[in-house]
């Protein structure tokens, strides 16, 4: 259990880079690349966990209280949105793709540049 | 560059990255450890500024720039979007036929609706006490105005869903944001320090500027979400191109 | 005994996200992407929330399970209304 959170923040690195690398659809890169944004998430909450401690919110626990490490916290929280609005501009580019080329597939993208 | 021969660098470059992250986590503080050096100081601070919230606390006030700079890339990413979006001189729209709704989505969806439409606004104002504030909220906000789409038809949303005022009140956010930031520069400290009177702890009016950044954020990402979501929907149900022509 | 019950909690959510981003990175059908995504972004936020961080936790549910899946499921019926109408 010391290392297992970091490792599976790893794992889901690595599986959303795979699908990404080997992806024929640019819609299904994107969502690979939510994937292996998540992973962040994971890594930073497993490097503020404290345990025993309870959520960093004092409004119904006494001051003094051990708590999990906010900083990471509120590291992750703002860009889980922030991710979503840039992955909203990957897919518009996506669209755009699709309305010049015709075709969503990187491979055949590739070979219309020539 | 297809098949096989793309799969052996894609392997072996996984196996580096896999075997360095690996080698990293094994020196990493163990998880669930106890000493958090960033956190105990954070921590202390917000409690000094009397916001309960202490992940509200470090966003906007202790990194309250930070938090500026993570709603600029959102803004830019919203306005990108809209640019990328937007009906071309090619395309046109064909409203979509309302599709029938079964009565007990209807009832579910206009009963649901301003309940999460409540839940978001609790959510963003309560963000000093309580887990939330205006990322989480505005999120919600923009989620409940969609329950119209399910519940009636997608005409109903764009009547409530004019998309102007939402692109207008987006940038509103934006600029509440960085103008309550230069108050802490009148008020003769530093851009976006906390100089308004911190109020009683756990109360409403508690954490000095943060509610209030919170209102900003809250506004601009309920809006931003809104406007997105709108060219995403228009896209997929409304413009088309020429057709037999390729746009 | 509580420590050994977060033990078991958070090796449930940990495998539950691990299995769920693999299902979503391995699928191939960005339709059915989008909905494991969704599965994704609902194990996230219970493994959040079990991480003591309900912060990230409520906006990971509101994001991660409603509006970037729905953005995703938007641009693949663009997408595949343009090709049927060429």
């Amino acid at each position: 259990m010391t290392v297992l959170p970091y490792l599976v923040a790893v794992w889901i690195f690595l599986i959303g880079v795979y699908g990404m690398a080997t992806s024929r659809n640019l819609v299904h890169a994107v969502g690979c690349l939510a994937v292996t944004q998540s992973s962040t998430y994971v890594l930073l909450l497993a490097v503020g966990y404290r345990r025993g401690a309870t959520a960093p919110v004092f409004s119904d626990i006494p001051v003094g209280t051990p708590v999990v490490d906010p900083v990471v916290q509120a590291l992750a929280l703002t860009d889980v949105v922030v991710g979503a609005t840039v992955t909203a501009l990957l897919l518009a580019l996506v669209v755009q793709t699709d309305k010049r080329h015709g075709t969503v597939d990187p491979d055949e993208l590739t070979e219309l540049k020539g | 560059m297809r098949g096989p021969i793309r799969r052996w660098p894609l392997a072996a470059g996984l196996a580096a990255t896999a075997a360095l992250l690996v080698a990293a986590c094994l020196r990493l503080p163990h998880f669930g450890g106890d000493r958090h050096p960033y956190g105990d100081r954070a921590v202390r601070t917000a409690l000094l500024q009397r916001t309960a919230n202490t992940v509200s606390s470090v966003n906007f006030d202790q990194r309250a720039l930070d938090t500026l700079g993570e709603e600029s890339i959102l803004f830019a990413a919203v306005l990108g979007t809209v640019v990328l979006l937007r009906q071309t001189r090619d395309e046109h729209r064909v409203a979509p036929q309302p599709a029938p709704v079964p009565p007990p989505l209807r009832r579910y969806g206009t009963l649901a609706l301003p309940v999460a439409l409540l839940i978001g606004l609790y959510v963003i104002a309560h963000g000093q006490l309580s887990p939330g504030g205006g990322f989480q909220g505005g999120v919600v906000v923009a989620t409940a105005l969609h329950l119209l789409y399910v519940a009636v038809d997608y005409r109903a949303l764009e009547r409530i869903r004019p998309v102007g005022p939402y692109e207008l009140a987006d940038g509103v956010g934006e600029a509440a944001y960085v103008l309550l930031g230069a108050a802490g520069l009148l008020a003769g400290s530093a851009y976006l320090a906390n100089t308004l009177p911190h109020g009683t702890f756990n109360t409403m009016a508690s954490g000095g500027t943060v509610p209030l950044l919170n209102a900003a954020v809250g506004m601009e990402v309920a809006s931003g979400v809104v406007v997105l979501l709108a060219h995403f929907l228009g896209q997929a149900l409304e413009i088309v191109g020429e057709e037999g022509e390729r746009t | 005994m509580g420590d050994a019950l977060d033990d078991a909690l958070l090796a449930a959510g940990l495998l539950l996200v691990a299995a769920a981003a693999t299902a979503a990175a391995l699928c191939r059908d960005p339709a059915r992407q989008a909905v494991l995504l969704s599965l994704l972004g609902l194990g996230l936020a219970l493994l959040f929330t079990v991480l003591q961080a309900p912060d990230v936790g409520l906006s990971q549910l509101a994001v991660g399970s409603a509006v970037t899946p729905l953005m995703l499921l938007l641009t693949v019926r663009k997408v595949r209304r343009r090709k049927r109408h060429e």
